[in-house]
């Protein structure tokens, strides 16, 4: 009873954060219909600037809190100004353009932020600072649920309230949903859509980087390619739980999580990786509009 | 002919990349030491840079412009490009072809054999890139997993050499076929899908093979991989290993013959049209009456048979594999090829894989930046042109009118 509550905690885990990388992909794919490929890079490079803050902050004796904040603040910053530069150089002078073209360009991007990061710091696994202390009231559940299990389902359940209230009720919320629906119809009515492609942009990426840093300060060893696997699982998760869907990229993140989590506990930790993409073939196959998506209708 | 707002521009975008480079690019920790370093040169370095190429890119748009500008109205005629002048006139292509062949023949007596192994790796991208050119190119199915294939065929050769002794030319064509029916059991599963996702599974699909090669040890040894594999035989004839280079040269020399033959004419067959009328519009291509399973799925198994091929001489050319030559990797140098030479042009994909493969192993100083440059050149290639370095032709037929006498 107790292996399988650390499995569903560390599914848990596991699932908030896929559920946060897969935010990013499925609200662009919502707006633009664009699998963003670069925005696993988007999650590696918000971690690695949280680890840089970080690292340095300490060196210079910085209070704990004071390195936390600023990390996660720049590590969001950074990774928005990414997202959105990417956007910029990359997807919008192809806008127009076939639709396989702003997909090659994707994952050129993808492999060119790798290895920008790869050649700019190192291929070495780097140790990551632990930046979530052990809570004393955890002490008599620490053998099953760590602190940082708990400290990553608070922050991300704060940002995922955070992120519904602002598409709901705000007005680039508003005019982020107007888009996803038309973007023309979007246009006439005033809607400035180039600012509100490149606000999701913004948005998607600081939420990765919040995921990034999280996760690594979890598993404490961060390095260059992390957003690759990453960003396919997330991918995953956003098409599992229908892409295009908010709700659904969270349920799809923690369905995977966990599915994952008890998979490796209970079957076989070599194959771990497999387990994720043979349930995305397998969706894809009998699913292909995810749990809560509406089925796409083709028109000419 | 630049404006001062235009310079102003370009330093606005040179400050942003200096920001935003700022933390990657500056700083460089050390946990363990505890040491910060700040790399305040490469800041400079980044401003120049993002300046030069933001210049260059408007330089590049004010042209563009100017020419469309002029093509209106009328003070420029489009010329035909050079190089399908040369392609279309006989008394220019066949002396030219016959060059080339010439060239390629003698090629192993006129260079080391170093290099002439390094021609061989290029031959066999060649065939990748028309392999997987058949994929992406000709029926617009995006496939990110064309490496499985590549492993699936030097897997079959390696294994079936290692337990049942069984020679190369035995399995080339087994190797094929297994690598057309992996193709067909992919293919299925994923007909439904449109672009994006295809392209993700067979992402998902490529990993899932390397993964499972890397963790099965009892079928493939693992990570440690395969080695002793028998090279071609030859009559049983016992070669020196520099021989043995040299008959591989020419055996992939022929490969590359055949493909190019065979893709040319599948080009103009009936299934080829249908593959392109399928990349162009799958409804009406549908309405055409084509069948588009049947369309898809031999486009799948056709690509995946040539990576076969080219896994099986792969293996017999290393006489070692193991998983860690078929990563994600691989298939995005093959995708890249297809890209920069030209998606569906034959003669462009043969050059892309010639400048992809030869200029790095010629640049060995930079082989760090290598990746980052193919990176940046799926980019801008789609950016700047997207129909590749040589455009692939649509067949037109003119229809002149008699002149009324």
């Amino acid at each position: 009873m107790e292996y399988f509550i650390e499995l569903l905690f560390s599914g848990l885990t596991r699932g908030s954060i896929y559920a946060l990388i897969a935010l990013g992909y499925t609200m662009v794919y919502g707006i633009i219909g664009l699998i963003n490929f670069a925005h696993g890079e988007i999650y590696m490079i918000g971690a690695f600037t949280s680890f840089i803050v970080a690292t340095v902050l300490s060196i210079y004796g910085f209070p704990l809190l004071a390195i936390v904040l600023l990390a996660g603040l720049a590590a969001a910053v950074w990774s928005a100004s990414y997202g959105f530069t990417v956007e910029k150089v990359a997807y919008r002078p192809l806008r127009h353009a076939p639709r396989l073209s702003p997909l090659i360009s994707a994952i050129g991007m993808s492999m060119f932020l790798q290895n920008y990061v790869l050649l700019a710091q190192t291929s070495d696994f780097l140790p990551f600072p632990q930046l979530i202390p052990d809570f004393d009231f955890m002490e008599p559940y620490a053998h099953v649920v760590a602190s940082s299990d708990l400290a990553i389902l608070v922050t991300t359940a704060l940002v995922m309230v955070g992120l519904t209230l602002l598409i709901k009720f705000s007005r680039i919320g508003k005019a982020m949903r107007a888009t996803a629906q038309d973007r023309t119809m979007a246009m006439l009515v005033g809607i400035n859509v180039d600012r509100v492609i490149s606000t999701t942009f913004v948005i998607g990426s600081a939420l990765a980087a919040i995921g990034g840093m999280l996760i690594a300060s979890h598993v404490g060893q961060i390095n260059f390619f992390i957003g690759f696997i990453a960003g396919i699982k997330a991918f995953t998760a956003a098409v599992l739980g229908g892409i295009g869907s908010i709700p659904g990229a969270v349920l799809g993140g923690f369905v995977l999580g966990l599915t994952e989590s008890f998979a490796t506990g209970y079957v076989s930790s070599d194959y771990e990786d497999v387990f994720a993409f043979s349930l995305l073939v397998l969706i894809l196959i009998f699913k292909p509009s995810g749990l809560l998506g509406k089925a796409d209708i083709q028109k000419v | 002919m630049i404006s001062f707002q235009e310079l102003k521009r370009s330093l606005l975008v040179s400050l942003w990349f200096v920001f935003l480079t700022f933390p990657l690019m500056v700083i460089k920790v050390d946990p363990i030491e505890r040491i910060v370093s700040w790399r305040w040169e490469n800041a400079v370095f980044v401003a120049i840079g993002s300046f030069v190429v933001s210049m260059l890119v408007r330089v590049f748009f004010v042209q563009k412009q100017r020419r469309r500008e002029r093509l209106a109205a009328g003070t420029l005629v489009e010329r035909e490009p050079l190089i399908q002048v040369i392609l279309r006139e006989p008394r220019y292509l066949y002396p030219l072809v016959a060059a080339v062949a010439l060239f390629a023949l003698l090629f192993p007596f006129l260079f080391s054999t170093y290099q002439t192994n390094i021609m061989i790796t290029a031959l066999m991208y060649v065939v990748l890139g028309l392999g997987l050119n058949i994929v992406v190119g000709l029926a617009g199915l995006l496939d990110l997993g064309y490496v499985a294939f590549y492993a699936v065929g030097a897997y079959t050769y390696a294994l079936l050499n290692l337990h049942f002794d069984l020679g190369f030319w035995l399995v080339l064509p087994i190797g094929a076929m297994m690598a057309a029916l992996f193709g067909v059991m992919l293919g299925f599963p994923v007909l439904r899908l449109r672009g994006d996702y295809l392209a993700i599974v067979t992402l998902g699909f490529g990993e899932i093979i390397r993964l499972i090669l890397e963790n099965w040890n009892e079928f493939s040894r693992g990570p440690s991989g395969i080695a002793n594999i028998s090279r071609p035989g030859f009559f049983g004839v016992e070669m020196s290993l520099e021989s043995a280079i040299l008959y591989l040269y020419y055996l992939m020399m022929a490969l590359v013959v055949i493909t190019i033959f065979v893709v040319n004419r599948l080009q103009d067959s009936r299934i080829g049209r249908a593959w392109i009328a399928l990349r162009e519009d799958e409804i009406a291509c549908q309405a055409m009456g084509i069948d588009k399973t049947k369309t898809k799925l031999t486009a799948f198994a056709l690509g995946a048979t040539w990576a076969g091929m080219v896994g099986v001489v792969f293996a017999a050319k290393t006489t070692f594999i193991n998983p860690a030559s078929f990563t994600f990797m691989e298939s995005a140098i093959i995708l890249c090829i297809v890209v920069l030479g030209g998606m569906g042009s034959i003669l462009g994909v043969i050059i892309g894989a010639l400048v992809l493969i030869l200029l790095p192993e010629y640049l060995r100083a930079f082989s760090d930046y290598r990746m980052l440059a193919f990176g940046a050149v799926l980019v801008t290639m789609m950016i700047f042109r997207p129909q590749g370095i040589i455009a692939n032709v649509r067949r037109t037929y003119r229809f002149e009118k008699k002149q009324a006498e």
